[in-house]
């Protein structure tokens, strides 16, 4: 029973309640990092530790924390914790932090950090809420690794800077795509996986609006 | 000096939006752009706070976090660099901010207070406004520089999300496929719109 349940609370959040194309949480900081595949990949392994972290001292203090600040101790909590997580990008992985500028910093205004802390951490104990905070982290990864894959092959023929589509410039037959380098494109993306998800579970499908 | 200020407004309100083409603030703006009268409140609360917040943290940062900032105290702790500590005095400004501009203008402001009135709280976890003070940061802006990018910036986002609402209103009427109603066509207009856009980067 236990083990079913674990299993709902991490996989539950990746297909049937994702946090982006469900909750419609998150979208803020992360989209403009996937241009390329290893961007992408850096930003959903941040999100996630903070994720998972934030969640589980959240839910380890979760008893002591009045409910009139409870926003600012969440917010304290993340910050640190992203401050942490953007010190060891910069000391480990110099280049990728500049490319990502100031959206590490952003992942302290990811809704999804702080709704999950808001909604799952301060109402359960701290395994469970760790769990919650990896699936949620994996469903967000999900969107943000496909979104990253289609825009990198189609934009530059690339796959995690290796060259996979060989470029018409360099005497191949393939045209990079430039919008897809472009800020637009992503949304579009985002836009055909929330319908292929739809598709496919209909239940997800608005029906107001 | 004034081109400078000028184009620094204009760049913030157009070609760099933060909404469409660095993507903040994007739950806030697809959460609450069903229809143009609200749309238009967050977008007023929006531009108050960060005409007031960006040049608050701009202050901070070259005050106090700068390597080299406490110059100022004493020659002792000229060596110290506190930008580490950036992230988390922004998100404290733009919080206790939020809460101020909530009291000033339910003490002078009441009617302005009660037409914004919920958007209010929502908007200290709006990436926007962090978004902001960080590219400021980056961008080495000086006080007034500072003040421009802020107010330009704000009026983007809040030009950005009334046009969404507005086309969103419209949408009622056409007749969009099941699985990409709501949130799917949200997002292609969102796109279509930034590619608009970026018409502008040729200013």
């Amino acid at each position: 029973m236990a083990d079913q349940q674990a299993k709902d609370v991490v996989v539950g959040p990746i297909f049937s309640n994702n946090p982006i194309a469900l909750q419609v949480l998150g979208i803020c900081s992360a989209l403009a990092v996937t241009t390329k595949l290893e961007t992408s990949v850096v930003m959903c392994l941040a999100v996630i530790v903070v994720l998972v972290l934030s969640n589980l001292f959240v839910s380890l203090i979760r008893k002591f924390i009045p409910g009139s600040i409870r926003i600012i101790v969440q917010m304290t909590i993340i910050a640190s914790l992203v401050i942490c997580v953007e010190q060891i990008l910069q000391a480990f992985a110099y280049e990728i932090s500049t490319t990502m500028s100031v959206f590490v910093g952003l992942i302290i205004t990811n809704c999804i950090v702080m709704g999950r802390a808001e909604a799952y951490a301060m109402k359960n104990p701290p395994t469970w809420s760790m769990l919650d905070g990896l699936g949620n982290g994996l469903g967000y990864s999900l969107i943000l690794i496909v979104v990253g894959i289609f825009r990198e092959l189609l934009g530059s023929g690339k796959l995690w800077g290796y060259q996979v589509l060989s470029l018409s410039s360099e005497g191949g037959w393939y045209v990079p795509n430039g919008l897809m380098l472009l800020s637009p494109s992503a949304f579009f993306i985002i836009g055909l996986t929330i319908w292929a998800i739809r598709t496919w579970k209909p239940d997800q499908v608005e029906t107001e609006s | 000096m004034l081109e400078h200020y000028a184009s620094i407004a204009l760049k913030s309100i157009f070609v760099e939006n933060l909404a469409l083409s660095f993507f903040l603030g994007m739950c806030t703006f697809l959460a609450i752009s069903k229809n143009v009268k609200t749309a238009t409140g967050l977008g007023g609360a929006v531009i108050v706070i960060m005409g007031i917040t960006i040049p608050a943290n701009n202050l901070i940062y070259t005050y106090l976090l700068r390597p080299g900032a406490l110059a100022w105290i004493s020659d002792n702790y000229a060596a110290f660099d506190l930008t580490f500590l950036g992230l988390i005095s922004y998100i404290g400004v733009i919080a206790a901010m939020v809460q101020i501009l909530e009291m000033t203008l339910d003490r002078y402001f009441p009617a302005l207070y009660h037409s914004l009135g919920i958007f209010l709280p929502l908007i200290t976890v709006n990436c926007a406004i962090l978004g902001g003070s960080l590219f400021m940061v980056e961008r080495d802006y000086n006080f007034p520089e500072s003040v421009v990018y802020g107010l330009g910036a704000g009026f983007g986002w809040a030009l950005a999300i009334m046009a969404l609402a507005g086309i969103r209103e419209k949408m009622k009427y056409s007749d969009v496929p099941d699985g990409l109603k709501g949130l799917g066509i949200t997002f292609i207009v969102v796109g279509l719109m930034a590619l608009a856009f970026m018409s502008f980067g040729g200013i």
